[in-house]
C-alpha cells in the first residue's frame, strides 16, 4: 500500500496531446475514480501509472519510489483489465498464481495465498476451473484476485464493471467497494459512468481533452464545479448563454436579468441544478414567468422543462406530494431560485 | 413456403457435400491406387495384378540407397525445421507485434521462397555457392551446411505464414497482464503468448518438415557427391527401373507424414491453426 503521485504528466503522440499536465495525488488507501468522456486522457494516464504508455513528461511515484522509466513488471501495481484478460490456457489457480510465481514464492506459500485471495472474491471452489468455464461476473472476480494476490502498492482498475449486466454491475461495484476498505489498499478507477464513479469513490477526478478539470469529493463536484464542463459531465443542470456585468447581475442573451454571485464582468454561461430551481412566488432574488413545454414525471419528483424566452430554457423540479394538479404543457406558471443557488462561468459557451 | 425453403437449403447442402466428395476422391484416388499397387506381385505394373506380394517392401529395406536416402532427408528435414523454427518465430512475432518501416517488405520476403519455383531457387542458391567458395574459400559447395541452408528457406515460409496466422487471433492485452504481474517480455512470451499460438508453430514445423523432406528441385542443385536425400534416390532408381519398388517407397513416405499429422494432432489441434 503506499501513496501515488502523478506530476505534470504529459503524453504527446505526435500533434496530440493524450495528457497535458495530470498532477494529482492519490493518499494511502484512497479510492479515487477518474472520470471523463471517452478520449479525455483517463486511460492513458491509468495505463502510464501501470507502465504501458511512457509519459513524454512528468514523474510518476509511487511510494518512496520514482517509478516514471520503470517496465511494468518491476512496478508492483495491480492492474484489473476492461476485458479481464485471464489466460486462457491456464486454470483460475494458475491465473491467480502467476504473480506469486514470477516474484519466486515457495510453492506453499502460493498455495494457501491464493486459497485465501479466491476465498476472499468468494471463488475458493473454482480454482480448478478454466476462465472460459466461468461466468462474466466470475471471470472479473477472478481478474480482481489475481491483482490482489501480490499484495500490490497500488490496484487500478480500468472500467471494471463494463462488461457486466446492469444488475450484476450494482452488486460487484459494492463488493469492489467492501473489499477495498477491508484490505485498505490504495486504488485508482477509470470510469465514464458518472453514477458508477459518484458511488464508489472517495475522491473524484473529472479530466476533459486530456487535462485534470477538477479534484475533489462528490459534494464539491456537484455543488461546487470548476468550470462549465465539471457542471453538465457530473449531475444534470440547465445552462443560460450571456454576460455578466461584473457585479453580481447576469443578463442573457434572451434578455432577461439574473441576480447571482459576482465574476468577472464579460461573456459567461449560468448554471442551474434542477433542484434548485421551484415554484416560486414573487419576492425570490429571482422570479420569472415561464411556460411549460414538457413535464416529465419521475415518481417522487416531476421536472419541468420551462421556456423564459425564446433562447432561455431551465428545468425547474417540484415534490409530487399527490396531492391537486401537477403543471400541464402551455402552462403558464411563476419558478425561481435564489441567487446563490446558480453557478457563473466567465468566459464560456453553454456547449 | 417454409417446406421449399427447407428443400433448396437440402439442396444446397447437398451439392455443397457432392463436390467435396469430388474434390476428396480426386485427392485420394491416386494414394490409393499407389497403395494397391505396391503390393503386385508382376514387376511390370499392368492391370489385373496377378497376384498380392510383400516383396517390393522387402526390396526396400535391401536397398541401400533408399535407407540412407530417407535418414538422410528425415536429419535434413528436423535440422531445417529446427533452424527454420528460430528464424521464423521471432520474425512473425515481430511483424505481428511491431509497427516498423519495411515490415510489409519482410513479411512477403519471408514468403518468397514459397512462391519462386524450386529450380530457380536452387540455381540462386547454387550460382551463390560457388562464387562465394571461389572468392573466400570456403568449402560450402555441396556440403551439408549448404544443403540445410536451402532448406532452411523452404521451412521459414510455412512457419511464418501460420504463425502470423494464429498471431492475428491472439488477445495482446494477456501479454500486458503477465507484465502487469511481473513477468519480463521473455517470460511473458514464453509462458503466455507461446502457449497461444503453439498450434500455428508446431502446423508451422510440421508443414515446413514435409516440404523440406519432399523436397526435389532444390535440393537437385545442392546435394554433393554421395548425399542423396530420399527425393533423390527415387528419381535416380526410376530413371532405369520402372517397378512396385517406387510404389512401395512412396507408400511408406505417405504413411511417415500421416502418422506425423496424427501424432500431431492429438496434442495440438491443427486444424485450429490451418
Amino acid at each position: 500500500m503506499a501513496r501515488l503521485e502523478l506530476e505534470n504528466l504529459t503524453k504527446r503522440y505526435g500533434d496530440f496531446l493524450a495528457t497535458r499536465e495530470v498532477t494529482l495525488d492519490v493518499e494511502e488507501g484512497e479510492f479515487l475514480v477518474m472520470l471523463g468522456p471517452s478520449g479525455c486522457g483517463k486511460t492513458t494516464t491509468l495505463r502510464m501509472i501501470a507502465g504501458f504508455v511512457e509519459p513524454s513528461s512528468g514523474t510518476v511515484r509511487l511510494g518512496a519510489r520514482d517509478i516514471t522509466r520503470l517496465p511494468p513488471w518491476r512496478r508492483n501495481t495491480g492492474l484489473v483489465f476492461q476485458s479481464y484478460a485471464l489466460f486462457p490456457h491456464m486454470t483460475v489457480n494458475q491465473n491467480v498464481a502467476f504473480a506469486l510465481e514470477m516474484r519466486r514464492t515457495p510453492a506453499a506459500e502460493i498455495g494457501t495465498r491464493v486459497a485465501e485471495a479466491l476465498r476472499l472474491v468468494r471463488l475458493g471452489h473454482l480454482g480448478d476451473r478454466l476462465p472460459r468455464q466461468l461466468s462474466g461476473g466470475q471471470q472479473q472476480r477472478v481478474a480482481l484476485a489475481r491483482a490482489l494476490v501480490f499484495h500490490p502498492d497500488i490496484l487500478l482498475l480500468d472500467e471494471p464493471l463494463s462488461n457486466l449486466d446492469a444488475k450484476l454491475r450494482e452488486e460487484v461495484r459494492v463488493e469492489i467497494r467492501n473489499l477495498q476498505r477491508e484490505l485498505g489498499i490504495t486504488t485508482v478507477m477509470v470510469t465514464h459512468d458518472q453514477e458508477e464513479a459518484l458511488t464508489i469513490a472517495d475522491r473524484l477526478v473529472v479530466m476533459n481533452e486530456g487535462r485534470v478539470r477538477q479534484i475533489g469529493t462528490q459534494r464539491d463536484l456537484y455543488e461546487r464545479p470548476a468550470d462549465r464542463f465539471v457542471a453538465g459531465f457530473v449531475g444534470r443542470g440547465s445552462f443560460l448563454e450571456g454576460t455578466s456585468d461584473g457585479q453580481g447581475r447576469f443578463r442573457t442573451n434572451g434578455g432577461i436579468e439574473i441576480a447571482c454571485a459576482a465574476v468577472e464582468a464579460g461573456p459567461a454561461v449560468l448554471g442551474l441544478r434542477p433542484e434548485r430551481v421551484g415554484l416560486a412566488p414573487n419576492g425570490a432574488d429571482n422570479s420569472f414567468e415561464a411556460v411549460v413545454e414538457f413535464v416529465s414525471y419521475l415518481g417522487g419528483l416531476v421536472d419541468l422543462h420551462c421556456r423564459l424566452t425564446d433562447s432561455d430554457r431551465v428545468i425547474a423540479q417540484m415534490v409530487n406530494t399527490g396531492g391537486g394538479d401537477l403543471p400541464r404543457v402551455g402552462d403558464r406558471i411563476r419558478i425561481g431560485w435564489p441567487a446563490a443557488a446558480a453557478f457563473v462561468f466567465s468566459g464560456e459557451k453553454a456547449k | 413456403m417454409l417446406a421449399r425453403a427447407l428443400d433448396s437449403r437440402r439442396l444446397r447442402r447437398l451439392a455443397l457435400k457432392a463436390a467435396a466428395a469430388v474434390a476428396m476422391l480426386y485427392i485420394v484416388l491416386p494414394l490409393g491406387f499407389v497403395t494397391w499397387l505396391s503390393f503386385y506381385a508382376q514387376e511390370i505394373p499392368s492391370y489385373p495384378p496377378r497376384g498380392y506380394t510383400l516383396d517390393w517392401y522387402v526390396a526396400i529395406m535391401g536397398n541401400e540407397r533408399f535407407i540412407r536416402g530417407l535418414l538422410l532427408s528425415a536429419q535434413l528435414g528436423l535440422i531445417s525445421t529446427a533452424i527454420g523454427l528460430a528464424v521464423a518465430v521471432p520474425a512473425a512475432v515481430a511483424i505481428a507485434h511491431f509497427r516498423f518501416r519495411g515490415r510489409e517488405t519482410i513479411n512477403n520476403l519471408l514468403l518468397l521462397p514459397l512462391m519462386v519455383p524450386g529450380v530457380v531457387l536452387g540455381t540462386a542458391i547454387y550460382v551463390f555457392h560457388v562464387e562465394t567458395e571461389i572468392n573466400t574459400g570456403l568449402p560450402i559447395l555441396g556440403s551439408l551446411g549448404g544443403l540445410v541452408w536451402g532448406h532452411v528457406l523452404v521451412t521459414i515460409p510455412w512457419i511464418v505464414r501460420l504463425v502470423t496466422a494464429s498471431l492475428a487471433g491472439f488477445d495482446r492485452t494477456l501479454e500486458e497482464a503477465a507484465q502487469n504481474l511481473g513477468a519480463t517480455p521473455w517470460t511473458t512470451f514464453r509462458r503466455v503468448t507461446l502457449p497461444s499460438i503453439l498450434p500455428g508453430v508446431v502446423a508451422g514445423a510440421l508443414f515446413g518438415f514435409v516440404s523440406s523432406f519432399g523436397n526435389l528441385e532444390m535440393t537437385l542443385f545442392l546435394v554433393g557427391p554421395g548425399r542423396t536425400t530420399l527425393p533423390i534416390a527415387i528419381l535416380q532408381y526410376l530413371q532405369w527401373k520402372v517397378d512396385p519398388t517406387i510404389a512401395a517407397i512412396s507408400v511408406v513416405q505417405i504413411v511417415l507424414v500421416a502418422v506425423a499429422m496424427l501424432v500431431t494432432d492429438r496434442f495440438v489441434k491443427l486444424s485450429r491453426a490451418v
